[in-house]
Parts: C-alpha cells; sequence; structure tokens
C-alpha cells in the first residue's frame, strides 16, 4: 500500500488529521450506506431476537392462541433435569471444544516456537481443513468411525485392545464424551494454527533473556510463551466456546439427544420443543437463555483478556 | 539460534498433528470407493474402485437438485452481504452522524447472537408473511446474519487504512459515493474477498435454517440433501462416505483456491476491540 496524501486544506496549511472524530463534517448522507444493511439485520436478526424474548412468556403451538405464563417457562429450565441437563451437557462440551484444543495448541506452540518453521500454508491447510468442511458431513463421518463395528473398534482389537471396543454413541457414558471428541478434532487444528502463527512472532530475544536469568521452560512459556499468545488465545477461546455451545448439526446427525437424554444441548432442545412438540413459549426461553450464556462466555473471555493484560 | 534437533521436532510434530486432522478424511475417500451395501464397514484399500458410488449418491440422493439449490442460495447471500456491509462499513468508519455508535453496537450484537435462538420467531414470522418454503426465507435471516459481521471487519479496515485519503478525495470534491467506489473499493479487494470467503462457507454448511424453513417444500440444500441420505440409509457407509464428499467438496475447493484469504479473517476478524 503506498503513503496516503498529506490532507491540505484550502489555505495551504497542514490540516491535522483528527484522531477519534470522522473526518470532514457531519455527514448524514451516512444513513443512506447504512439503511440497507440496517434494514435486513433489524427485520432478520434483531426482530427476531425481540419476538423470542416475548414469546418466552407465553406458552402454546404458536398457530391458536398464546397463553400468558410469566416466567415459567424460565423456572422449568432451571428446575426440570432434562432441560437442565442441556446446559450442562453444553460446559462439558466446552472442555472437549475449547480446554483440550486450546491446551494441546499451547503444548506444541510452545515446543515449536523455536523451530521457524517454513511451508507454513500446507500444514496450516491441513489443520483448518475440519474447521472448514459442512458440520453435518463431519457428523456422518464421525458416526462411521464411531460405529459398533466401525474403524475405531477394529483398531482396537487389532492392537489387543478389544476389551474396550463399545458402541460408543450408543452408550450412555460415553456418547457425550465421543461427541466431544468430534468437537476436538475439528477445533485442535484451528487453535494450533492460531497460536503457532502467533508463537511465530514472539522474538526469541525474550527466550534467550529469560535463559540468561536461568528460568527453565516453565518460566519460558509462565513468562513469555503465554503473554505473547494472549490475543490468539482469546480469538481462539471465543470461536470455540461459541461453536460448543451453540453445536446443533453435531447432535442432530450423530445422536439425536440419545441415548436417552445423555446429549440433548440447548440447540437441540430448541429445534425439538418447537418443531417437534409444539411448546413454542419453552423453546423460546431456551434460546434466549442460550443467548445469555453465549454473550457472557465471551464477556468473561474478554474480561479475562483485559484484566492479565 | 535454532537447533538441528528442534526444527526436525518441529515438522514431525506438526506432520502428526496435520495427519489427525487429515486422517479421517481420506479414510472417508476410501470408504467413499468401496463396495456399495456391504455391512462390513472396514477399509479396503485394495477395492476402493467403485467411482460408480458417486454416480449412484448422486442419483439415488437427488444432490443435483440440492448442489444447484445450495449454489443459488449461497451465491445470492455472498453478494449481497458483501454489497450490503462495505457502503455500512466505510458510513460507520469515516462519517459522523447521529445514532452511529449505537447502531454499530447493535450491528456488533449481531455477531454474537446464535441463529439457534432466533430460529423459532423467524420460521413463525416467514410463515405469517407467507415467506416459508421458497430460496428468500432462507437468505434473507442469513443475510442479516453475514452482515452484522461484514459491517463489522469493513468498518475495521476503513477505520485504519482509509481516512487520510478519504479525507484527500473528500477535499478534492468527490462525494460520499464516489469517494467509496473510486478510493476504496479498489483499495478494499482483498477484504472485500476474505468476507466473500467467510459468508460461502459459513451459509453453504448451514443446516438448521434451510432444515427448518425449506421442510415444508421439495427444496433441499446439499448439507439437507446428505442428512435426508443418510436417514435412509444408516449403515450404507460406502455411499454414506460419497455423499459426504460431494456435499463438502465446493466448500474445499474454495477453501484450498482461497485459504490465504480465509486465514486472514479467521485470525484478525474474529474480535479486536
Amino acid at each position: 500500500m503506498s503513503l496516503a496524501p498529506v490532507p491540505v486544506t484550502a489555505g495551504g496549511r497542514r490540516k491535522s488529521p483528527p484522531r477519534s472524530r470522522a473526518p470532514g463534517e457531519p455527514r448524514r448522507i451516512g444513513y443512506l450506506f447504512i439503511l440497507p444493511a440496517v434494514l435486513v439485520y433489524a427485520g432478520f436478526v434483531f426482530a427476531p431476537f425481540l419476538h423470542s424474548i416475548y414469546l418466552s412468556f407465553f406458552e402454546g403451538n404458536g398457530i391458536t392462541r398464546m397463553e400468558f405464563v410469566g416466567v415459567a417457562n424460565y423456572v422449568d429450565i432451571a428446575t426440570n433435569p432434562v432441560l437442565r441437563s442441556a446446559f450442562i451437557h453444553a460446559l462439558e462440551l466446552i472442555v472437549f471444544y475449547s480446554i483440550i484444543p486450546i491446551a494441546i495448541g499451547l503444548l506444541l506452540a510452545s515446543v515449536l516456537h523455536r523451530s521457524r518453521i517454513r511451508g507454513v500454508a500446507f500444514y496450516r491447510t491441513a489443520l483448518f481443513l475440519p474447521y472448514v468442511i459442512a458440520p453435518t458431513a463431519i457428523a456422518v463421518i464421525w458416526r462411521w468411525i464411531l460405529a459398533p463395528r466401525g474403524p475405531l473398534n477394529s483398531f482396537l482389537e487389532a492392537v489387543g485392545l478389544g476389551a474396550l471396543a463399545t458402541p460408543w454413541l450408543g452408550d450412555f457414558t460415553w456418547a457425550l464424551p465421543s461427541v466431544g471428541l468430534v468437537g476436538t478434532w475439528v477445533m485442535f487444528g484451528l487453535a494450533l494454527a492460531l497460536l503457532l502463527a502467533g508463537a511465530q512472532k514472539i522474538p526469541l530475544e525474550l527466550y534467550e533473556a529469560v535463559r540468561l536469568d536461568g528460568g527453565g521452560l516453565w518460566t519460558e512459556f509462565r513468562a513469555v510463551t503465554l503473554p505473547g499468545l494472549r490475543y490468539e488465545i482469546v480469538v481462539a477461546l471465543v470461536l470455540t466456546t461459541t461453536a460448543a455451545l451453540r453445536n446443533f448439526d453435531i447432535i442432530y446427525v450423530m445422536t439425536s439427544g440419545g441415548p436417552g437424554n445423555a446429549t440433548v444441548v440447548p440447540s437441540y432442545l430448541v429445534y425439538q420443543q418447537a418443531f417437534k412438540v409444539a411448546q413454542i413459549g419453552a423453546a423460546a426461553a431456551m434460546g434466549t437463555v442460550l443467548i445469555l450464556a453465549i454473550v457472557g462466555v465471551n464477556l468473561l473471555i474478554t474480561r479475562m483478556a483485559r484484566g492479565s493484560s | 539460534m535454532i537447533a538441528r534437533r528442534d526444527v526436525i521436532l518441529g515438522y514431525v510434530l506438526l506432520s502428526l498433528a496435520a495427519l489427525i486432522s487429515l486422517g479421517p478424511l481420506l479414510g472417508v475417500m476410501i470408504l467413499a470407493l468401496g463396495e456399495p451395501g456391504r455391512i462390513g464397514i472396514n477399509l479396503d484399500i485394495a477395492n476402493a474402485t467403485n467411482f460408480g458410488n458417486f454416480a449412484d449418491v448422486w442419483e439415488k440422493g437427488d444432490f443435483g437438485p440440492a448442489i444447484r439449490t445450495s449454489f443459488i442460495i449461497t451465491s445470492v447471500v455472498v453478494v449481497v452481504s458483501v454489497i450490503l456491509s462495505v457502503p455500512a462499513g466505510y458510513a460507520i468508519a469515516l462519517m459522523d452522524f447521529p445514532g452511529r455508535s449505537a447502531i454499530f453496537a447493535l450491528l456488533i450484537l449481531g455477531i454474537l447472537m446464535p441463529l439457534e435462538s432466533m430460529i423459532v420467531p423467524l420460521f413463525l414470522d416467514m410463515r405469517r408473511f407467507n415467506l416459508d418454503n421458497n430460496y428468500w426465507s432462507v437468505i434473507l435471516p442469513q443475510v442479516g446474519f453475514s452482515v452484522a459481521f461484514g459491517v463489522f471487519w469493513m468498518r475495521a479496515f476503513f477505520v485504519q487504512s482509509a481516512r487520510s485519503l478519504v479525507e484527500a478525495a473528500w477535499i478534492d470534491g468527490a462525494n460520499s459515493w464516489q469517494t467509496l467506489t473510486r478510493v476504496l473499493v479498489p483499495l478494499a479487494r482483498p477484504q472485500m474477498l476474505t468476507l466473500a470467503v467467510l459468508f460461502f462457507v459459513w451459509n453453504w454448511n448451514d443446516f438448521l435454517l434451510p432444515l427448518v424453513m425449506l421442510s415444508g417444500s421439495d427444496l433441499q440444500t446439499a448439507p439437507m440433501a446428505l442428512v435426508t441420505f443418510e436417514g435412509a440409509r444408516r449403515t450404507d457407509f460406502a455411499y454414506l462416505g460419497a455423499a459426504s464428499i460431494i456435499t463438502i467438496i465446493p466448500v474445499v475447493i474454495v477453501f484450498i483456491l482461497l485459504q490465504r484469504s480465509f486465514t486472514r479473517g479467521i485470525l484478525a476478524g474474529s474480535i479486536k476491540e
């Protein structure tokens, strides 16, 4: 990009560039520029958001008259064990979608930071690929891998661990971790690629300074790697926790919330209550709590990042 | 100083990670060429020659019309969303008008809002206006969610890099529209490409919205066709592998060709202030 010309006023005097204000005089024509985007956004994102909050105070099927029930739907979410378990499952999925991938990414990035790798493009493509392809297809692929007679169980038998083979997705204990493992597979490459890109930018001198001070690997990690990757960690946390909380496609295809209710998650219950049992209000309340959860988690992450800076 | 040992270790670990990422996808490619209808589902590389599986699946799973529907919906969403995001991002970045920050804050909120939460009112509203079961019921909400990110992304670019250029153009007497189309759009091409790639990937892969909106019609998108096909043939894994590949191949091609644009979007676009 070439150097921008210095703006000069008619009198030939240098005009100091305003820092926080928009340049020039107020331009009300700006409204015209934002109008189309704002209209579509308001009509198809924001209005449904408000409508959803409104609906959450009613009970009914959405076709006949809805009955006002106050906060009953929210009380249900707090007290009904199945509804509540959906949010507990979502939190457990955060461990698999976020914590484990980022931990793996940090470990590898701190090992690899010194070996400035060439040919990163190939690795990056490979690592990002699971994140790019349709979750529905990922679900189909992993339903095959985890099938009772699928590749995972065959592999376990081949290496003499046949006793561990189990119908993963049909097992009350293993279904949720199995679905979580799919999330780990999708997210670890993303986290690793992000953190590696960040780690390559940390100056090697910082590590040498720690060495000279007699610091070990742990000190290097705490004092250099972790602070140096703060921004990348926040990006990875935001992307992965949001994906964990929103997760619908993988549950829908792989388990439909089963066996029993072992893998129900909030977005799946929103769908099920609205379109299978026609409990519009309950579904809307579930959706509203999900929004609050996602916004809350994101605020927490950015707050933490700011606090540690 | 970089020790040779470290470099080798680096390549070994990264190759292992890449193998874990690609392994299941390579497995599916072999699976998809296996003998169809066999319940035994273990990979048999020697006999992975059933290229006809793709033609069979294309036919039996109605993938032709589904891919077409996905292409129509996704291209309209990508083009419209980019066209709406650029001027809005420009105005919010560089013009001064009452309510500017408030509008921007509301748009930002949309980046966080999960479509999953809004699916119920979206469906009720579409049905009320008789828009359900046609392309628009999917396109309009997808554009709405896309512009939330798009405006944010374009604003970030214009704020950083365009202020002095814009001032110069305005002083030269260019009006706001000319400044945008003649000065800024040529400058912002890479950012617009990144947006287009992100929008393409997100909206092609979207499943819940078309599932809900199009369920009462003959229309289905590629992911919907995959899931329908999967529901009908739970254990016919060779066919399911082929169907998965058909569904993901357009996105994989776009991603590999425009990898840089995509990565830049994920790396820089997710947050920042």
